[in-house]
Order: C-alpha cells, then sequence, then structure tokens
C-alpha cells in the first residue's frame, strides 16, 4: 500500500518534469552550425549520399571503434558468466526433457525464409552508403536469421569456434583499416584512402563500403554467438 | 496540410514510453518484467534524441535525386542525433543481454523469479 503510493508519487513525478520539458519545446527551424557543415561535407568530401554513415564511420569513427569494443566485451562477459561447458553438460540430462524436433511445416518455413533473411541482410549492408542502412542495421538481421534457424531447428548446433574466429578476425581488420587510415589518409579510420568514385555508385565513397562490411561480418556473428549462449 | 507540431509529439510519445518503463520496474516482482521495463526506457529516450533533430518541413538527410547536395543544408533533418542513437541502440542491447544473463544465473541459485527472494543487500 505504501509502496504503490510511493510508486505513483515517483511516476506522477516524473511525469510533471517530462510534460514540463515536451510542451515548452519548440521545434528547430534551421539546422545548427555544426549539422549544416556535415551535411555540406559528407557528400562533398567523402562521395557518400548517405550523411549519416559518412557521421558514424568517418567523422566520428572513433565512437564507432568503442561501439565495437564494447559489443566484443559484452559477447565476452556473457561467455564468462553462461557459456560453462560443464554445467551445459550436467544441465541437460538432470532436466529429462527430450528435444521434440520440429513439425516439418516449421522447418521448411524456416528453411525458405533463412535465405531471404541473409540476401536482405547482405543489401542492407552493402547498401549502407547509399541509402538507409549500414554495418549494425545489416548485422542484426543475419542475427535474426540466426535466431529463427535456433527456434525452428531445435538441435541446430552453432559452432562457436568457427563464429568466435570471424568475429575476431572481422575486428582485427577494422582496426588494422582504421590504422590504414591513418597511414594512408586524413586520420584514424579515414575513408578517403581508397579512390572516391563516381557519386552514387555502388562502389563509391572511398573504404566505407569495406568498412561497413567489416562491421555488419562482426555484428552478426557476436549477436549470433550472445543468442545462442542464452540456450544453454 | 496542418502543420502539427510534430517534434511536441514524438517527444510526449518517447516520454510516455519513459514513464511507462519506470513504473513497471518499480511495481513487478518478477525479474524478466522489470528487465522489460528497462528495456522499455531505453526505446523511449531513442525515441526523444531522435526527435529532438527534427527541422520543421525537414527530410532524411540522404542525398538523392528528391534531395540535391545544394539544397541539403536548408532541408535536411539534423543527422547527429539520429547517429548517436544508432550506438545507443547498440549499447542498450548489451546492457539488456548482461541483465538477463544475470537474471539466469539468479534463477538457478534460489529457482524462483521474484527479486523479494534476494534480501541479502537489503539493510
Amino acid at each position: 500500500m505504501i509502496r504503490r503510493a510511493f510508486n505513483t508519487l515517483v511516476v506522477a513525478l516524473f511525469a510533471l518534469l517530462f510534460a514540463t520539458i515536451a510542451v515548452t519545446y519548440t521545434e528547430q527551424q534551421t539546422l545548427p552550425k555544426l549539422a549544416a557543415g556535415y551535411v555540406k561535407l559528407v557528400p562533398q568530401e567523402l562521395g557518400a549520399p548517405n550523411v549519416i554513415t559518412g557521421i558514424l564511420l568517418t567523422y566520428r569513427g572513433f565512437d564507432t571503434l568503442g561501439e565495437v569494443a564494447v559489443l566484443f566485451m559484452v559477447a565476452a562477459g556473457l561467455g564468462l558468466v553462461l557459456g560453462d561447458s560443464t554445467r551445459r553438460r550436467d544441465a541437460v540430462p538432470a532436466e529429462s526433457e527430450a528435444i521434440v524436433p520440429s513439425t516439418e511445416l516449421v522447418r521448411n518455413g524456416a528453411a525458405i525464409l533463412f535465405p531471404l533473411i541473409s540476401i536482405f541482410a547482405a543489401y542492407i549492408i552493402m547498401n549502407g552508403h547509399l541509402s538507409a542502412g549500414g554495418g549494425f542495421q545489416g548485422g542484426a538481421i543475419i542475427a535474426s536469421g540466426v535466431m529463427l534457424l535456433l527456434l525452428a531447428n531445435p538441435e541446430y548446433l552453432v559452432d562457436h569456434d568457427f563464429l568466435g574466429g570471424t568475429e575476431s578476425l572481422a575486428g582485427v581488420l577494422y582496426v588494422l583499416a582504421g590504422i590504414a587510415g591513418l597511414i594512408f589518409a586524413g586520420g584514424f579510420l579515414d575513408s578517403r584512402m581508397l579512390p572516391l568514385g563516381q557519386f552514387g555508385a555502388f562502389f563509391s565513397a572511398g573504404a566505407i563500403p569495406i568498412i561497413s562490411v567489416l562491421l555488419g561480418v562482426k555484428v552478426g556473428c557476436e549477436l549470433s554467438v550472445i543468442i545462442d549462449r542464452f540456450r544453454g | 496540410m496542418t502543420n502539427l507540431p510534430i517534434s511536441n509529439i514524438v517527444l510526449a510519445t518517447g516520454f510516455i514510453l519513459v514513464l511507462i518503463g519506470l513504473w513497471g520496474i518499480l511495481t513487478h516482482r518478477n525479474i524478466l518484467r522489470i528487465i522489460i521495463g528497462f528495456s522499455l526506457i531505453d526505446t523511449g529516450i531513442h525515441i526523444v534524441i531522435v526527435s529532438i533533430g527534427y527541422v520543421t518541413n525537414g527530410t532524411a538527410p540522404i542525398i538523392d535525386r528528391a534531395l540535391g547536395p545544394s539544397e541539403a543544408p536548408s532541408r535536411a533533418v539534423d543527422p547527429i542525433p539520429s547517429a548517436l542513437v544508432v550506438t545507443a541502440i547498440v549499447i542498450g542491447l548489451a546492457v539488456t543481454a548482461v541483465m538477463l544473463a544475470y537474471a539466469i544465473r539468479l534463477y538457478e541459485s534460489k529457482k524462483t523469479l521474484s527479486i523479494d527472494a534476494f534480501t541479502e543487500s537489503k539493510w
């Protein structure tokens, strides 16, 4: 009773604070100077039509490196908390639940959907510099395809060694690409080390497509490993 | 077309999501529902951040046939909050994954999902 009244009071006070902000906020009429600078510079200097990908992968590439590091730390940390292999082996006979194979409808549906999901994920990764998309988004879609396989096929075993090795290799290549930007072009992860190409073409915008592919592979493998850890 | 205050509407939606998540964290006793409350707060904050970048009658900051490179600085929406939110979504996923892992271990130690069973840290 006291707890419920206290909860209501806390939520009401927060609602008052938020209502003050939401009501007195006025929309921006023009872009702020930094944003206008980015919108002008990304097509001009980087040759990428998608301004947000240009910001994420070149002008603020160091933040993206930090994000890659956070994902790796989470995968490693989950391996520590959940991935004890002796735990997994002991838990299965104690539960005494036989693994029921899925029905034909589910298996065939998943077999049809998974290639489509993979193609869509590859399209989103490769199209990151031309339209909405990018490495992180495509990697999440691949992981959702893997989750579909895990749900539809209970005996599907994810190869942790292959995924872990691929993810580490992609991460190392990403850092090397950043250092190559330091040596050959303006700064860390500067994508101008490769030629800019024709604006709007598939192979353009310097090294941004390559960095997108590396990010997509890394994020996809990492999220698949994370999802599989929760299964044991 | 009437000029709806789009920024304020989306801002209010984000704040309502945050309030719902906060209420869920405070009220529920089941650990998984508390984690869902955290996830709702994350999503609400992301919507709030994106809504701040909206410029009146602006369009997406992608240069194509509809938006040429010369008129982009006057008609595009602020791209920086969207870039920040891409990072924030990944961080939210990481925090949720770690919370769920701890929930699994807590369940294995006490065989219950109610946080009233974990009283060792209470004063």
